[in-house]
């Protein structure tokens, strides 16, 4: 439990900071974090396939409907599936995935020190 | 023709090298010099066979299936030689070129080894090579008959007609390669219980080696994704640089581990688990680029029955390693070597620490979208968002380390000059609080995070100073470490950059520079014809650059490819791609401005001369 | 018994890593539109083709009926391929065919119509590609089966005869 603390700190921190006002950075960060689904391992914000430069627009025009971030990812998810996203979300099928690599860190940790201790 | 029969000839002699591997094995005397001369018949084999493929490539032979996939009469012949590695089945049979010299020079290099341990590696080393030869022969031979002869090839996909492009597979092969030298050799280790001081200063030789050529690799690969894929990123987290990314971090955490081995004898199994570790993830990595199970920009035409060969040949082989392990290897560690927290050992730990924790994100980042997949049926995508948030944060404390680590001493420590650190960590806060603030960008943890790669800077960078010569290749490599992140870091906070479209004349005004699109023209290559936009772009300083992006139609197959336009000077670089827009008369610009970019490139560079500085440098103190 | 519980389980995560790796071979890699996609007709406002007038999508799929909307463009290659088909859809009385021009200059669209015949019902027009993402499009061609305000049905790519045999058998 304390791990999700931890973590959700991080998280919050992350967020907190990327706070910006500009809505072109806004939309740019949107499009950073979308996966455009028609090129191979590309973002919507770097491809300037059809697909891409369509959806950009799309992110603009929320924008100035005055949509936050998420209620266009969330909107986004609906249409294309949570394949869409670069980022995922924090949700049963994603906990080891953001778990995990904690999980290791402390583990390792835990090793190191236990050497350190046992031996002296 | 010749080659595909010179392949057969290079497995059949693996099995006569393993067959008298074996009977020598009872001998005591010195190995037997025709095992020698059979590795090298092998390797001028596979040289043959190498040699052919090139050579059809050359004469545009299209009767070859292979070259008639990838070539072109009219490509280059720069392009039409690197073509045969550009390919599934070329680069397959450059692997094996490689794997065989290898062999080859290991077997030359080691003759102070004990014989049992030289043995027990060649037989290893054959097992994998047989088992790239069956690879290639059964499901991927390069040398398939078309009949009737086709009169034209299909071309080689152009972005990958780039010099740097050419010489990356080579170079990157040469590192995974020689991660199977370690693997073999850690398990020959193991079975002849060899695992001594005296092996890790042999296989340091080695793992410094492949660390060189990985890393290059890696910058090369990097390199070409920059001005090429034009979308001015240098590194995308995309499945396969990650792929090749996890044995970066596998070696680089070996190469630190061995030193421990090398002077005190201790953290064998760890080693062990390292070595077989950085193979397995090598392989790993062709397994995931070949089969397709990934999506990614490098994705080879795929087939299902390759993935399925490589799935089960790497299985097999971790299943013998993890077997050999288990019970050939016992721990014989004395106990009595104890050290103190504050200690070279322990920095040296903390530091695989750190770097298992990196390769953890990236491995699980890789991997888990599939294993979801297969699961639930649900498709997610892990892209550049997770990593930085997994792996920022951490880096902090991971540079404070490497920074103090290095000025312990083994067994027992103490900090010394304590308050110089303090001076520069002061000043390193001091500037990096300036640069942020100035720029008015409040990251908090951005300023500690180029804190932390400035304290390391400075701290190598004194030590230029006052250590002189000793210890150097190790600073030097930490000195461009420390740069690389520094450049990274700053050059993804202040990259600027704008997109835009516009018409043939038109002007793009911001505060800090305008573009001008002032006309274009049309020039034509010689598998290409391409429209070059000239643009000026001008800057609030009143410097101006002329800028000349290029979109190139080929013919050979059918793509047009966007070409950037990169001013490059010493503080930044300016990038320029232009691209068509469907149906519409205007044309989509793309400006970037990144500083620092060339010193990322320069910082690798340094990274890896410091590698290869220890190679040459017989003897130095860690 | 600690030295067994080990490599049990080492020998088991990698066995469960084999088997997960040798599915994961079979599954494809191309773009397989999720199940749980939303499924409702979403609502907007639509140009329409030759009158340039403003139609409200609940407008349009109102009556009890099928319809099939189209994705197209006169520059889309594959879009010529799946043609044929569509003209030979739009011989059922049971369908309505919506075509949705994507992304295109109005007279090269008029001229791909008059070279292969016009299939279309109606024509409503996408001219900066917005409305395709509103539908949850990858791009031309591709079309979406409808019946009820439901999208029952997804095609990404062009028609083929498969598909037409597959819808007929829908709508019957």
């Amino acid at each position: 439990m304390r791990l999700l603390h931890i973590f959700l700190i991080i998280i919050l921190i992350f967020n907190f900071n990327l706070i910006k006002a500009d809505e072109i950075q806004t939309e740019n960060k949107i499009a950073k974090n979308l996966r455009c689904l028609i090129c191979q391992g590309q973002s919507v914000y770097d491809s300037d396939s059809e697909f891409a430069l369509s959806l950009k627009l799309v992110i603009s025009n929320k924008i100035s409907d005055g949509m936050t971030e998420e209620q266009i990812y969330s909107f986004l998810k609906k249409k294309y599936g949570e394949w869409i996203l670069y980022d995922p979300v924090l949700n049963k099928n994603t906990y080891f995935l953001w778990l995990l690599p904690l999980l290791i860190f402390l583990a390792g940790g835990a090793i190191i020190i236990k050497k350190l201790y046992i031996r002296k | 023709m010749i080659g595909s029969y010179s392949l057969g000839f290079g497995l059949f002699f693996s099995f006569i090298i393993i067959f008298f591997s074996i009977n020598d094995l009872k001998n005591v005397e010195n190995l037997n010099k025709k095992i020698i001369s059979f590795t090298f018949l092998q390797f001028v084999f596979v040289v043959i066979s190498f040699f052919g493929l090139i050579i059809s490539f050359v004469n545009s032979d299209f009767s070859n299936e292979t070259v008639f996939n990838n070539s072109h009469t009219a490509k280059p012949l720069f392009y039409k030689i690197s073509g045969t590695w550009g390919n599934h089945e070329g680069s397959l049979l450059l692997w094996l070129l490689v794997l065989t010299l290898f062999v080859f020079i290991f077997l030359l290099k080691s003759d102070k080894q004990p014989k049992k341990y030289r043995i027990f590696t060649l037989l290893f080393q054959q097992i994998i090579i047989i088992g790239f030869f069956i690879f290639l022969i059964k499901t991927s031979s390069p040398f398939n008959f078309i009949f009737p002869v086709p009169e034209e090839g299909l071309g080689l996909n152009p972005i990958l007609q780039d010099p740097a492009l050419a010489v990356h597979p080579p170079i990157l092969y040469l590192g995974y390669v020689g991660s199977s030298i370690i693997f073999s050799s850690a398990l020959a280790a193991m079975v002849s219980t060899y695992v001594t001081k005296e092996w890790a200063k042999h296989i340091k030789q080695w793992v410094l080696i492949s660390w060189i050529f990985l890393t290059l690799g890696i910058l090369l690969g990097s390199v070409w994704a920059y001005y090429e894929l034009g979308w001015g990123g240098f590194w995308f987290w995309d499945p396969v640089e990650n792929v090749s990314l996890m044995p970066w971090f596998a070696l680089t955490t070996l190469l630190h581990c061995i030193l421990v081995l090398e002077k005190k004898g201790i953290l064998t199994s760890w080693a062990m688990v390292l070595s077989i570790a950085t193979f397995a993830l090598s392989m790993s990595g062709t397994f995931l680029v070949r089969s397709g199970i990934l999506n990614s920009v490098h994705t080879f035409a795929n087939d299902p029955e390759r993935g399925l060969f490589i799935l089960i040949f790497l299985f097999s082989l971790i299943l013998l390693s993890i077997f050999i392990f288990l019970f050939f290897h016992t721990n014989k560690e004395k106990t009595e070597n104890n050290f103190f927290w504050l200690s070279k050992e322990t920095s040296i730990l903390v530091n695989n620490w750190f770097m298992m924790y990196f390769l953890s994100v990236v491995l699980i980042g890789t991997i888990y979208p599939i294993f979801l997949e297969v699961l639930t049926s649900n498709k997610i995508s892990v892209g550049p968002p997770f990593y930085n948030k997994l792996i920022l944060p951490f880096l902090i404390p991971f540079l404070f380390a490497m920074a103090i680590g290095p000025k312990l001493k083994w067994i027992k420590s103490d900090f010394q000059d304590k308050l110089n650190m303090l001076i520069l960590l002061i000043i390193s806060f001091l500037i990096s609080a300036l640069i942020i603030k100035e720029f008015d960008i409040s990251f908090l943890i951005n300023t500690i995070l180029v804190s932390s790669a400035f304290f390391l800077f400075f701290v190598t960078l004194r030590e230029f100073f006052i250590k002189k010569l000793k210890n150097l290749p190790q600073n030097i490599a930490h000195f461009g470490f420390s740069l690389l992140i520094l450049s990274i870091l700053l050059n993804n906070i202040f990259s600027t950059e704008v997109i835009t479209n516009l018409k043939i004349g038109e002007t793009f005004k911001s505060d800090k520079f305008s573009i001008n699109f002032a006309n274009i023209d049309q020039e034509n290559g010689k598998n290409f014809k391409s429209i070059i936009g000239k643009f000026k772009v001008e800057h609030e300083d009143g410097s101006i650059d002329a800028l000349r992006p290029e979109l190139r139609i080929y013919n050979q197959p059918n793509i047009v490819t966007s070409e950037a336009d990169i001013k490059t000077n010493f503080f930044t670089d300016k990038f320029i791609t232009m691209n068509y827009v469907q149906n519409q008369e205007y044309f989509n610009i793309r400006y970037q401005v990144k500083p620092l970019m060339i010193w990322i490139w320069m910082s690798v560079l340094l990274l890896s001369f410091g590698g290869l500085m220890s190679i040459f440098k017989k003897r130095y103190e860690i | 018994m600690r030295f067994k519980i080990i490599p049990t389980i080492i020998i088991i995560v990698f066995t469960a890593t084999f088997i997960i790796f040798f599915k994961g071979l079979k599954n494809s890699n191309i773009y397989t539109p999720n199940v749980d996609l939303e499924k409702k007709v979403p609502s907007l406002v639509f140009k329409s083709f030759d009158t340039n007038l403003d139609i409200i999508s609940e407008n349009i799929f109102n009556k009890n009926k099928f319809y099939l909307v189209n994705i197209w463009a006169s520059w889309c290659i594959p879009c010529r391929d799946e043609h044929k088909f569509l003209m030979k859809l739009k011989k059922r009385e049971e369908i309505e065919l919506i075509g949705l021009n994507y992304k295109d200059n109005n007279k090269n669209a008029q001229n791909f119509l008059g070279e292969l015949g016009n299939p279309y019902d109606k024509i409503f027009v996408d001219k900066d590609g917005t409305s395709s993402i509103n539908w949850g499009a990858y791009g031309v061609p591709e079309s979406f089966l409808i019946y009820k305000n439901k999208i029952i049905k997804r095609y990404i790519g062009p028609i083929n005869n498969r598909n037409v045999i597959e819808i007929e058998k829908i709508i019957k």
